[in-house]
């Protein structure tokens, strides 16, 4: 179950997105959640639509990958939906002489909702399916760097989140493991109430954290073996650089932008 | 290239009297050689690899690589980046989430210009066989896959010396396999290799043994010699080479065989002798 998570994880292939500077897709990302809730009107939502179609298109990464990022999201998709049929106020829609409860105003709005977040979920995938978590902290590092004169630590702020991604599916199969150790000891984390069940995950938290310090002690053992000292004077493997690809990128996004706030406006 | 001086060490200063892990431990480790160390639980040896690249500094004597003191502030980094270091849990030593960025990693925190990292990294994961594994992501790969990454990881600092703590005791017969192998070719290639091991058949193919009890350097001999003390091993805790146990019992049930045997083939040939 827990192996289903897809969000936040790299496709490592070859595509125009994949090339582009972190720092693009991170602000060309936020462009486009702002772009999302702005959008108004059918033809506001088509553009939008069609943007988030062409950057799927672009990122090379197969639809059925995107569908599985959605999983997660449905069921809240269709919770939102049944209590905006019903508790939308407007024109009631009848079937024959049968009033349905539901309102057409309704409709138009859980449609609406739902559209924005599939769009929000898909363009946020399409972040992380295109950008390795080094690179992606790499473009947080150097959009922060303006801060760290003012004390923001940017550097470690970048290291700890690429370490904590890393570390994502090795604590994962660990918790899967000190949990199958439990349950074979007779440990039931499936019955009873709320509270029985959040006391019978203590002795699966308990193992996982002193694992975890363990870890993070060998850890920063190997990485000074390594010769780690800070982000001081560090190079890249692959250094990131604003390019061609990226000046254009910015332009249609500044321009779908423009027009997406116009259309607001109109 | 690694010399030991009087090396003690202790975790504990405070304590009186104090219990050293390591007492006088006088060993020289030369340019091009593999040596094994040897010994049980909590001997001191993974200590005395700490040593080998400053992670920890001795309490007294002194630890000299390349005649460089590691106790020098300033000669730091260039201890560190002369003795790459592989540790027992490959999972716990792997910072990046694909494998060349990870490789890389040592590079970088040396400020090495972006396209010589390339080259190194490159020809890193050639010595180790993982190339074609490069962008793949390190937890998705085999227990001995993930080691060879780390070694990769170290040799990318380009070291003159590699020491390698317990590098297969968490993995399966043919993940050490191929770690072993991978090791056996960096010091074809002419790497210095420190071994930490518990598993005597790693030791016999090191140059040289280094057996330590009790923050003590027992015996220091070539892997022959030392495998014939099996009485000392035994009684520190050691086992010896399966073939070599077999032909001290039979020595010990009074036929005539050698057992200073270190492989299954040298064991066949002992037994051929007495059975023809």
């Amino acid at each position: 179950m827990l192996k289903d998570i897809t969000l936040g994880q790299y496709f490592p292939i070859e595509s125009p997105l994949h090339n582009m500077d972190p720092r693009t897709k991170i602000l060309g990302l936020v462009f486009m959640l702002v772009a999302i809730f702005a959008a108004n009107g059918v033809i506001g939502y088509l553009t939008v639509a069609a943007f988030t179609l062409l950057i799927v298109l672009l990122s090379k990464v197969p639809f059925k990958t995107y569908f599985k990022g959605l999983k997660p999201i449905w069921f809240i998709i269709i919770f939102t939906g049944v209590l905006n049929f019903f508790l939308t106020p407007g024109t009631k829609i009848y079937i024959g002489n049968f009033s349905t409860g539901a309102t057409i105003e309704g409709v138009i709005l859980a449609g609406k909702m739902a559209l924005r977040l599939v769009l929000l979920i898909i363009s946020s995938s399409a972040l992380t399916y295109t950008t390795s978590p080094i690179s992606l902290t790499d473009g947080i590092e150097k959009l922060l760097l303006p801060f760290s004169k003012m004390g923001l630590p940017a550097h470690e702020l970048a290291m700890m989140m690429s370490i904590a991604i890393r570390f994502i599916p090795t604590l994962i199969e660990e918790t899967e493991k000190i949990s199958k150790a439990q349950q074979a000891r007779g440990a039931d984390f499936d019955s009873g109430n709320i509270i029985k069940r959040a006391k019978a995950l203590v002795p699966m938290l308990v193992p996982l954290f002193i694992s975890a310090f363990r870890r993070a002690d060998e850890l920063a053992v190997a990485m000074e073996s390594r010769c780690y000292r800070g982000g001081n004077g560090r190079t890249r493997l692959n250094p990131i650089k604003f390019k061609k690809i990226d000046l254009t990128t910015a332009i249609i996004f500044t321009v779908f932008f423009a027009i997406v706030i116009a259309l607001r406006f109109i | 290239m690694i010399k030991t001086e009087h090396l003690q060490y202790t975790y504990r200063t405070d304590k009186t009297p104090i219990e050293f892990v390591l007492d006088d431990v006088n060993i020289e480790i030369k340019t091009g050689e593999f040596v094994a160390v040897l010994g049980h639980n909590g001997c001191g040896k993974s200590t005395l690899a700490k040593h080998f690249n400053g992670l920890l500094l001795p309490t007294g004597g002194n630890v000299y690589v390349s005649g460089m003191d590691t106790k020098d502030e300033e000669l730091y980094w260039n201890v560190r980046r002369s003795v790459g270091m592989v540790f027992q849990n490959p999972d716990n030593q792997l910072v990046a989430t694909v494998v060349e960025e990870d490789v890389a990693f040592a590079p970088e925190n040396l400020g090495i210009p972006s396209e010589e990292i390339r080259e190194r990294v490159d020809s890193a994961l050639k010595a180790v066989g993982m190339y074609e594994y490069r962008k793949h992501a390190p937890h998705r790969l085999s227990g001995g896959q993930k080691q060879r990454i780390a070694i990769a990881g170290a040799i990318a600092m380009r070291p003159q010396c590699i020491v390698l703590d317990e590098p297969t005791a968490m993995l399966d017969p043919q993940g050490r396999k191929e770690v072993i192998n991978t090791i056996k070719k960096l010091k074809d290639e002419g790497m210095t290799v420190v071994l930490i091991t518990h598993y005597m058949e790693e030791a016999t193919k090191a140059d040289r043994v280094i057996v330590m009890d009790k923050g003590n350097v027992v015996l220091d001999d070539v892997p022959r010699n030392v495998f014939k003390e099996v009485k000392l091993l035994k009684k520190i805790g050691l086992d010896v080479p399966q073939v070599t146990e077999l032909l001290y019992n039979l020595k010990k049930a009074g036929l005539p065989v050698n057992y200073d045997v270190l492989t299954v083939e040298e064991c066949a040939d002992e037994l051929a002798k007495i059975l023809l």
